[in-house]
């Protein structure tokens, strides 16, 4: 999906002017800075799926000497740029996450060893609060809100991803 | 699995387990959060369509503005009617004389029938009739208008007497409350008083302005918010918001609103109100530390002007449209409505007595256009005379005031303002904006006040040795926002003002320690049950399908847009050029390549096809097939404006207008914004109507049938 032909200039003046755009919708003040603490949300709505260690690696690359707090787009959009360009982060896509969620049980032999599609709410809260690069308290609330089903007290976990993949157009340059 | 016969392999396995664990759930984790991320995106950039929309409409005004400036300069009417047609729109609003009010609104004529199952009131308001007010308006029952205009007298009394700044202690009830913008929303007013308490001698309230408009309830806040005020005058105070306005009420709704609720005596109870809104106080003062306004401040903002101007004379922002050419006297009581005997153009003096309509001198040839100009504006400015003069029948006070309308009458040794000074030091106070920019500059987007930056904020704090600014005027996601070092709050008290789910309601409270304690909320139960994902989705589609009604509104401007990068006429553009054309014909400052996804559905190769991208979008104003596309953009991108100029020529507010008239109106507008409409073009509008009443559009029905966005109330 060639935006500009094969022309690369255009191409990086494309992905240029998209990260600005991401960017400008949490600048505030008008001023080309955001919060430090809204990197990640840009960085994630620009198309990659970057980990925690990930992102403080990219922090560290965009924050000022003396830690202000906040990011300028200037030093902001040649990082970012090279990502894109580079295709770091790639998405994840559906079907390994849904090996994801059938791994536990099976390690755990726990309830889904048979893969009846579904996790407890104990056992995906151990796991996403003790493991990995756990949540925090509000991430785990949010969702368990929207992935619970309050009768069985279970997460089932395929309707749960389908429901929560965007059908998302990559219009990342090919 | 194996059977652990070595402790090797045990530890090997188990190793390999918890990373595994750790692999799988930093997956997950990843995922989720790069969700949660673009919901984030998603609900910042459906925020910024609806303040854009929001602000764009009020853009509007200036358009208004711009209208009523051509009429005067430009447009030569070809008969009487025409003529009589235009001054109409000049001296609408007019506002009458107070002897003429208490006359023209009188009440005590009116009778309560027994079949009235409403609230009754008597005066003085006791704390049992506030209750039963709220009781009957959560019973959706309404209050008799003779109550109604019998309270609005009674306000009128009280503020009267009401300096322009009120001043508010927290020593004597402990703590202040100070609500923002409640825009006619009942349920977020029922649900301040059901978490904090109703006004009484220990609880007293600040209501930061606007209160009517958009929202279905505004008379209901009103009637309210007055009876409060009436019955604990030390603890209850209003500030006037730029809502606070008739012009304005036009056209966002609240005209219509009491037309609607009152048919028969709508009209009394609509220039009492007019009359109200002149004397609410411009401003609060809390234990003279925190100023309490509706909009903002200025660098030229003088809170010793302010306290001494004679408030009551600013009755509207549209009003005072500054014309070219034209003698300052006149333009000075053009913007204030008073009357006074001035000699006309031509230098004769006019009758004092009643006169009779002015019959027009004979019209100079129409091949000198300056000459037939100045000519329209006269003639249109003797029958304003006229008509100003039929209703300034008797001598009041106000008169002696403004005889010598230049100088504060208050303090004649002291400072001498302009009328327009004073007039610029409310406007500012009502309609300005905070910027994180330094400096102060004008408000083109609302098209009155200014934005201020924070070294406008810290200087007024100094000279008035104040702590912080407390204003409203602007809706924030979280009904509160601090700004300029937390030198100033923005409080919002309307929660769902955009959609259900768009945002909260908050208000603030102060105790002797000044330190602001918020709370917030969201008056809508449907909103808590959605889950957040939900709740962005609802809110998002509702901006989405406003956004692509501005669209649509604009497809000529668009296509020809669109052709720039199209020089080969394929009809095709790429994406990456799509979005640098929106933005430059519908100037919202929208993030369009964020956007896009939602916008466009379909493309190949990465180019849209516009020509059906834009039949796509007229597709969805199903309702007016038969009505030429190009005519229905121009009513699309102009309703608002036809709207309040319908409501100002409709001036007994009957919702009705003669075919005459919408045929006249059509036609000034279409000559004004220069686009080519044939009577027949006309005739087909009127055809898409029901109209039924002997000659008379319905132009509320009119412009329902235009309106895409349903209002979900």
């Amino acid at each position: 999906m060639a935006e500009e032909g094969s022309n690369e200039d255009g191409v990086v003046a494309e992905i240029e002017k998209k990260i600005t755009e991401a960017f400008k919708v949490f600048d505030h003040e008008g001023n080309e800075t955001v919060d430090v603490r809204e990197i990640g949300s840009i960085v994630r709505s620009l198309g990659c799926f970057p980990t925690e260690a990930e992102l403080h690696e990219l922090l560290a690359k965009v924050e000022e000497e003396e830690p202000t707090g906040y990011v300028h787009l200037e030093k902001f959009l040649p990082v970012m740029t090279k990502v894109l360009l580079d295709r770091s982060y790639r998405p994840i896509p559906e079907d390994v996450l849904l090996h994801a969620f059938e791994f536990y049980p099976f390690y755990l032999k726990a309830l889904d060893e048979n893969k009846s599609g579904y996790i407890t709410k104990e056992e995906l809260v151990k796991h996403m609060t003790e493991e990995g690069e756990p949540f925090t308290e509000e991430e785990m609330e949010e969702m368990l809100s929207s992935a619970l089903d309050p009768e069985t007290n279970a997460v089932h976990y395929r309707n749960y991803i389908s429901l929560m993949v965007v059908d998302e157009t990559d219009d990342l340059p090919q | 699995m194996g059977s652990g016969s070595s402790v090797n392999v045990n530890y090997k396995y188990s190793l390999q387990k918890s990373e595994n664990a750790f692999k799988a759930a930093v997956l997950i984790q990843r995922w989720y959060r790069r969700y949660v991320a673009r919901l984030e995106m998603r609900r910042r950039c459906t925020w910024r369509i609806f303040q854009s929309i929001e602000y764009a409409c009020e853009q509007d005004q200036i358009k208004l503005h711009n209208f009523f400036s051509y009429l005067m300069d430009n447009f030569t009417p070809s008969s009487s009617k025409e003529r009589d047609f235009i001054s109409r729109m000049f001296i609408s609003g007019e506002s009458f004389k107070e002897a003429e009010l208490e006359k023209y609104c009188d009440y005590e004529s009116l009778e309560v029938p027994d079949s009235y199952t409403g609230p009754h009131l008597s005066f003085p308001l006791l704390p049992d009739h506030a209750t039963a007010l709220l009781e009957a308006f959560k019973q959706k029952q309404q209050l008799h208008a003779r109550y109604v205009l019998n309270l609005l007298h009674e306000t009128r009394k009280h503020l009267k007497q009401l300096p322009n700044i009120s001043h508010v202690s927290t020593c004597y009830s402990e703590e202040v409350t100070v609500c923002g913008d409640l825009h006619g929303q009942l349920d977020d007013l029922f649900l301040i008083f059901y978490k904090n308490g109703l006004p009484s001698p220990s609880k007293s309230y600040v209501f930061n302005g606007d209160f009517v408009d958009r929202g279905k309830q505004s008379l209901e806040i009103l009637i309210i918010l007055f009876t409060f005020l009436l019955i604990y005058p030390k603890e209850v105070h209003l500030n006037r918001g730029n809502h606070e306005d008739h012009m304005v009420n036009l056209r966002y709704g609240f005209t219509k609103e009491v037309m609607q609720k009152y048919k028969l005596h709508g009209k009394k109870i609509l220039k009492m109100i007019q009359n109200v809104f002149c004397w609410l106080p411009l401003a609060t003062l809390i234990d003279q530390k925190v100023l309490v306004i509706h909009g903002g401040v200025s660098n030229t903002t003088d809170l010793d002007m302010l306290e001494k101007i004679q408030r009551n004379k600013f009755i509207s922002v549209l009003r005072a449209k500054k014309r070219k050419e034209l003698n300052r006297n006149v333009e000075i009581k053009e913007i204030n409505g008073e009357s006074q005997a001035e000699p006309d153009s031509a230098g004769n003096e006019t009758m004092s007595s009643l006169p009779s309509q002015p019959r027009p001198a004979q019209a100079p040839s129409m091949a000198n256009r300056v000459e037939f100009s100045r000519w329209v504006r006269q003639t249109v400015q003797e029958q304003i005379e006229w008509c100003r003069k039929l209703v300034d029948i008797s001598d009041s006070e106000e008169e002696e005031l403004t005889c010598s309308s230049l100088v504060s009458l208050t303090d004649l040794d002291g400072p001498c303002w302009t009328r327009q000074e004073e007039w610029k030091q409310i406007l500012d106070i009502l309609w300005s904006d905070p910027m994180p920019q330094e400096g102060c500059r004008e408000n083109t987007v609302r098209g009155g006040g200014c934005y201020f930056g924070p070294d406008v904020t810290g200087k007024i704090l100094e000279k008035y040795n104040l702590q912080f600014l407390i204003r409203s005027h602007e809706c924030k996601q979280d009904g509160y926002e601090f700004c300029h070092n937390r030198k100033v709050l923005t409080i919002f008290s309307a929660s769902n003002y955009y959609e259900i789910g768009s945002n909260r309601g908050a208000y603030v409270k102060l105790g002797p320690d000044l330190v602001p304690h918020f709370v917030q909320y969201q008056a809508n139960k449907t909103a808590h049950t959605l889950t957040m994902t939900q709740r962005i989705s609802r809110v998002e589609e509702s901006a989405f399908r406003a956004l692509r009604e501005k669209l649509f509104a604009h497809t000529s401007a668009l296509i020809s847009a669109f052709k720039v990068y199209d020089k080969d006429n394929t009809g095709r553009i790429t994406l990456s050029n799509w979005a640098t054309a929106v933005e430059s014909v519908l100037r919202l400052g929208l993030p369009w390549r964020m956007l896009r996804p939602q916008l466009v559905r379909s493309t190949a190769d990465g180019m849209l096809e516009y020509k059906s991208w834009l039949d796509d979008l007229a597709m969805e104003q199903r309702s007016q097939e038969h009505i030429q596309s190009s005519l229905l953009e121009v009513i699309y991108r102009n309703r608002s404006n036809l709207e309040t100029i319908f409501r100002i020529i409709d001036r007994d507010h009957s919702g009705l207008i003669s075919f005459e008239e919408f045929h006249q109106t059509w036609k000034l507008f279409s000559s004004h914004m220069n686009i080519e409409l044939t009577d027949d073009g006309i005739n087909d509008l009127v055809r898409s109507i029901d109209f039924n009443k002997d000659g008379n559009i319905d132009f509320n029905e009119f412009l329902e049938a235009f309106r895409l966005v349903k209002q979900s109330q």
